[in-house]
């Protein structure tokens, strides 16, 4: 471990071994979305010739430009958007003025609080009595329904309380002396201290909002509100044609294979998270970690 | 603002010695009025989204009618429990549930362990990291684009493996609807998107242990096995049986989105859990009162199953949940 010592062959057996399979494993984890890239790029002709593949011989964009000469599919990514957006917002906001004052020990009924949140961690009212409380407060089939009943993770809550907590104390009694306000405190201290924890909770709520099909299923039944999740479905698993009228109007258009369509709907599903991965990577272990179970 | 601002916590309670308690309390709810206006958001969400729904559960014991409202409906009792449990669905939603569990137990919850283990035994840090970014990204992938992706290569039109299948054998294998395929595909997907995502928290607890121990362990000769079942092991311990507690609150919880996605009219008789029954009973059929109670059973078995389980790990010595 530290120094050099004499290794068996069983070790470097183990070695060789250990790294081999890992870089299988490595491999295995993003192998089914890259034959589906390929697949999305590639022509009729290709995807009869060869079942699977990752580098198309003739690249097409008919798939791709199918999918944005569509309405539905438009649409259904910008409310994809919307929510995402609107909707990570709303949870950064309801988070962080909540877990700020539950980080205060001194403060009073916290302990309460703190109990009521993790009871509903374990425990809740379930999909029907939530479902009515939804419809009774008129969300149903608005966007609001897909942003208001996560505003807040209970589990993200109790990480960032305790992130909060374990804030050096001095430094908010030096600003409070210097005359500095409890909200200024905030946002002029508590928030810059807590860049790395605040990107990991944009890059969880904004990925489990662009996710979400489980809320627009339940609470969407307008086909012009539904999420790209919720799209997603209907053109892959109940196979239904993206667009019919398309076709009819331009006898020109030839439709591009189903199957590349289907694969090209996938990535445009997944492309909003690939975009981002790289840069909120090196922060999310560590955020996980913070406050949490410390093992 | 600046008065209450510089008294600490300290001068609390020295001077709680000559007020009047709700004089104190008064004080200090002043004091701290800002941070109460900022939990007020919070503390209505969870009121609302929350709490509200709980009151809700009192649904199982009604016959709601819609057009009476929750409040006239009338009251049943356990009715409609007593149907639940005499109707033949019970012991297949009990059966699959129990099943996917059980499979997911034993195949998937030692995956990431095992898969910890071999990262940890890297030394090349940058070929652990790569590996580590890219065993990660299936868990940002959403369950429906997991499911799609299932569907685009196993259908037997034109899916991939099957064309492969076909060149080779002569024959097609109908994963999506064949039942015997269902729980494999579940656990496959499972493993597949969650089991990368998994290691982090082993990684982390064994990041903490202590470097003398392997280096006294190596002084007594003792090999990368033993090294690893007498110190690595012992060490993550606690984590494993902590997150073996949270696993057991959850096992009548298979996932909604998965199973929901993945099930289809030829493998319900093996696909069907508590989530899709209540689903497809309350919301599509309207059957509030009666997918209310099937929901609230499996609640508190699930409560349950969480405090049996942490009890019996506190009687085993770990330190348990709380």
């Amino acid at each position: 471990m530290v120094k050099k010592q004499y290794r068996s062959t069983g070790e470097v057996a183990f070695d060789i071994f250990n790294y081999i399979i890992l870089g299988i494993i490595g491999i295995v984890a993003i192998l089914p979305f890259l034959f589906v890239v390929a697949g999305s790029f590639a022509t009729e002709a290709e995807i009869t010739k060869r079942a699977v593949f990752l580098i198309p011989t003739t690249i097409s964009f008919d798939a791709y430009k199918f999918i944005f000469s569509t309405d539905t599919i438009v649409r259904s990514i910008g409310v994809s958007l919307y929510v995402t957006v609107i909707g990570t917002i709303v949870n950064l906001f309801f988070t962080v003025t909540m877990a700020y004052p539950m980080a205060k020990r001194y403060l009073m009924g916290r302990n309460l609080i703190l109990n009521l949140v993790i009871f509903t961690m374990l425990f809740g009212g379930g999909m029907i009595p939530t479902y009515l409380v939804i419809r009774d407060l008129h969300l149903l089939d608005t966007l609001n329904a897909l942003i208001l009943p996560g505003a807040i993770s209970a589990f993200n809550l109790i990480i960032v309380k305790n992130f909060f907590q374990e804030l050096p104390v001095e430094m908010e009694e030096a600003a409070r002396i210097d005359g500095c306000s409890e909200l200024g405190l905030l946002w002029k201290i508590v928030l810059p201290l807590s860049k790395p924890v605040l990107a990991t909770f944009t890059l969880f709520y904004a990925v489990g909002h662009w996710n979400n099909f489980f809320s627009a299923l339940l609470y969407i039944n307008d086909p012009s509100k539904w999420p790209l999740q919720v799209m997603l479905r209907q053109i892959v698993m109940l196979s239904q044609s993206a667009a019919g009228d398309l076709s009819l109007m331009d006898p020109n258009f030839v439709q591009p294979p189903e199957q590349s369509i289907k694969m090209a709907v996938i990535v445009v599903g997944t492309l909003p998270i690939m975009c981002v991965y790289p840069f909120l990577q090196k922060h999310f272990a560590k955020g996980v970690m913070l406050g949490s179970v410390k093992g | 603002m600046k008065q209450g601002a510089a008294m600490g916590t300290a001068e609390i309670h020295t001077g709680s010695a000559y007020r009047s308690k709700r004089e104190l309390i008064f004080k200090r709810l002043k004091r701290d009025k800002w941070l109460y206006i900022l939990l007020t958001p919070g503390l209505l969400y969870f009121l609302l989204f929350k709490y509200v729904p709980m009151w809700g559960i009192l649904l199982a014991f009604k016959d709601f009618q819609p057009f009476l409202g929750f409040m006239k409906s009338e009251w049943v009792g356990l009715e409609h429990f007593r149907t639940f449990f005499q109707n033949p669905d019970f012991f297949m939603l009990l059966r699959n549930t129990l099943v996917l569990s059980l499979l997911n137990l034993v195949f998937f919850f030692p995956a990431p362990i095992i898969l910890a283990l071999l990262l940890n035994e890297i030394r090349l840090s940058f070929y652990k990291r790569t590996i580590q970014t890219l065993i990660y990204v299936p868990h940002f992938i959403s369950m429906v684009i997991v499911a799609s992706i299932s569907y685009v290569f196993l259908t037997t039109q034109g899916g991939a493996v099957n064309e492969f299948l076909y060149t080779y054998t002569g024959s097609k294998i109908d994963f999506l609807a064949d039942p015997d395929w269902f729980r494999p595909l579940i656990i496959l997907q499972t493993i597949w998107k969650e089991c990368g995502w998994g290691t982090i928290i082993f990684l982390a607890a064994l990041a903490g242990v202590d470097v003398e121990q392997y280096e006294a362990a190596v002084m007594d000769g003792a090999s990368r096995w033993r090294q690893i079942w007498h110190i690595t092991l012992p060490a993550i311990r606690s984590t494993i049986v902590i997150l073996l507690i949270l696993r057991m609150g959850t096992i009548l919880d298979n996932g909604f989105e998965q199973i929901y996605l993945m099930m289809n009219a030829l493998n319900r008789e093996v696909a069907e859990v508590f989530d899709t029954y209540v689903y497809a009973l309350g919301i599509t059929q309207g059957a509030f009162s009666y997918s209310t109670a099937v929901g609230l059973f499996k609640s508190i078995i699930g409560v349950v199953l969480v405090l049996g389980t942490n009890w019996l790990a506190k009687k085993f010595g770990e330190s348990g949940l709380y």
